[in-house]
C-alpha cells in the first residue's frame, strides 16, 4: 500500500506544489538528543484553510456562493485524510450589521460542518472581529487563542484581530509567555495567527502592530513555525530561525506584498475561474521538525 | 510595530525626516509655532483630502476630525501613527526632509471599505 507521503508527492505531481519547510536538521542538532523526541509520536498531516469572506458579494469571485462549499467538497475528497482541519480567519467578509455578522457565522458554520474530519479549529480575522472585538466570533466558535497539542505538536493559536488596531494585548501576551514557558526549549512549537507577526507590507496594513512581542517571546524556542492568511496568497518568510507561511484564500488573491499601489484584489479570471484560490496540507516531520507544504486548488484544472 | 506608537507620545520621531506631536482636544499645539495648518476629515472609508501637498522643510500641522470611527492615520515610511477620535481633534506635525510621495492609510480595521482608506503625502522640492 502506498504510504502517506509517497502518495503526496504523486499528487503534487498532478497540481498541487510541494514546498519544504522547517530546520532540515537544527532542532536536534541544537538539542543534541535525537532521544529528546518521544518515541510514541508519529507523523501526521493537517490540513489549512483560509480567508474564506462568506458573505462576499462582487466581481473579484463572481462564484462566492459557491467557493468555499466546492473547497469543503475538495477536502472531503483527499485520499488521506487529515488529523484536522484549521481555519485561519477571515471566515466571514464583514458587515457592520451584528445580524447579518451573525447570520453569515451561521451559514459558514453549517457548511464547514460537511467536512467528513473533525476536530475543526477556528480563529477570527478582522473581517470576523474587529467591529465587535470577537463577540460573535466567541457566540459561534469559542474562544479567539487557546493552544492545543497532538501528537507531540503544541500548537498555540494567537489572536491578532479582535483589536481593530491589530494588537495582540498584553494580557495576550503575558498568556503566551506563561505557555511557552511552560515548553521544553526543543518542543514542536507551531503558531496559527491570521496577520503576519512581521511588518510584510506596513502600507497595506499587513503587519502586527505588536508582533514583535510575540516574536520575541517565540524566538528563544528552537523549533516554531508559525502559519498565518490575511493576504490571500502563498508566501514564505523567516525570521531568524522561525519560517512564517500565508496561505491562500478561497475568496480572491490579492497581488504581491507591497507590488502595487492599492491592495485591490486580483481580476477573475473566467477562463480560469478559482485561479490563485485553495487550501494546503501540511505534514509534519517530527524528528527534524519539517513542515512539507503542499498546495491544493479548489477544483482540480 | 508598536514602535510608532511609543514616537507618538515622545514627539522623537524625527529619525526618517518627519516631526510628530499628536495632541486630541486642545486648543492649539504647544510649541506656538506658526505653521501651516492643513484640516483632514476622516470618515469611512476616505480622508479628505487624501492628497496633500507639502514642501521640502516645511512645518505643518494636520488636524483631523474623526466623524464616524476611531481611524488610524499610520504613515509607515516615516514611522508615524495616530489614532484618531472621534468628537476630538487630532493634531500630528510634520516637517518632511526629504522630497518624495510616501502613503497614508488608516490602521484601525474600520469596515468593508478599510481596505481602502488611504491616501498620499507628496513632498515638493
Amino acid at each position: 500500500m502506498i504510504d502517506r507521503r509517497s502518495f503526496l508527492r504523486l499528487s503534487a505531481l498532478g497540481g498541487g506544489a510541494v514546498f519544504m519547510s522547517g530546520l532540515y536538521g537544527k532542532a536536534l542538532g541544537a538539542t543534541g538528543d535525537q532521544a529528546g523526541m518521544n518515541a510514541s509520536t508519529e507523523d501526521f498531516y493537517f490540513v489549512q484553510m483560509s480567508d474564506s469572506h462568506w458573505g462576499y458579494s462582487g466581481d473579484a469571485n463572481p462564484e462566492a456562493a459557491n467557493t468555499l462549499k466546492k473547497a469543503v467538497a475538495a477536502v472531503n475528497a483527499l485520499e488521506v485524510p487529515p488529523d484536522f482541519i484549521v481555519f485561519t480567519g477571515d471566515l466571514t467578509h464583514t458587515t457592520d450589521d451584528p445580524k447579518e455578522r451573525r447570520k453569515r457565522m451561521s451559514e459558514f458554520r453549517d457548511i464547514v460542518g460537511e467536512l467528513k474530519v473533525k476536530p475543526l479549529h477556528f480563529m477570527p480575522g478582522e473581517h470576523d472581529a474587529s467591529l465587535d472585538n470577537g463577540t460573535a466570533f466567541k457566540e459561534f466558535f469559542g474562544q479567539t487563542h487557546y493552544t492545543f497539542d497532538h501528537k507531540g505538536v503544541h500548537f498555540i493559536v494567537l489572536d491578532n484581530v479582535s483589536d481593530p488596531g491589530a494588537r495582540i494585548g498584553d494580557a495576550q501576551l503575558d498568556w503566551l509567555k506563561t505557555d511557552l514557558s511552560m515548553q521544553p526549549a526543543d518542543a514542536r512549537i507551531v503558531v496559527f495567527t491570521h496577520r503576519p507577526l512581521f511588518d510584510l507590507a506596513p502600507k497595506w496594513d499587513w503587519a502586527t502592530r505588536d508582533g514583535d512581542k510575540a516574536m520575541a517571546l517565540l524566538l528563544p524556542h528552537a523549533n516554531v513555525t508559525v502559519f498565518y492568511g490575511h493576504i490571500h496568497q502563498e508566501h514564505h518568510h523567516q525570521t531568524e530561525h522561525i519560517k512564517h507561511h500565508a496561505a491562500k484564500s478561497l475568496i480572491f488573491p490579492l497581488p504581491a506584498p507591497g507590488s502595487q499601489d492599492k491592495r485591490t484584489p486580483l481580476v477573475w479570471d473566467a477562463a480560469a475561474p478559482y485561479k490563485g484560490l485553495g487550501f494546503r496540507e501540511v505534514e509534519t516531520e517530527l524528528k527534524t521538525a519539517e513542515y512539507e507544504i503542499s498546495e491544493f486548488p479548489v477544483i482540480k484544472s | 510595530m508598536d514602535k510608532s506608537r511609543r514616537r507618538l507620545f515622545s514627539g522623537a520621531a524625527t529619525g526618517l525626516g518627519a516631526l510628530l506631536w499628536a495632541t486630541a482636544g486642545a486648543a492649539t499645539r504647544p510649541t506656538g509655532k506658526k505653521e501651516r495648518v492643513i484640516k483632514v476629515q476622516a470618515k469611512k472609508f476616505v480622508y479628505t483630502p487624501n492628497r496633500i501637498v507639502l514642501k521640502q522643510g516645511e512645518s505643518v500641522v494636520l488636524e483631523f476630525t474623526a466623524l464616524d470611527f476611531m481611524h488610524g492615520f499610520k504613515i509607515p515610511d516615516w514611522n508615524i501613527r495616530a489614532d484618531l477620535m472621534p468628537g476630538q481633534v487630532t493634531r500630528v506635525s510634520l516637517k518632511p526632509d526629504n522630497a518624495g510621495e510616501f502613503d497614508f492609510l488608516c490602521d484601525n480595521f474600520c469596515g468593508t471599505g478599510h481596505e481602502e482608506m488611504s491616501g498620499k503625502i507628496i513632498v515638493t522640492a
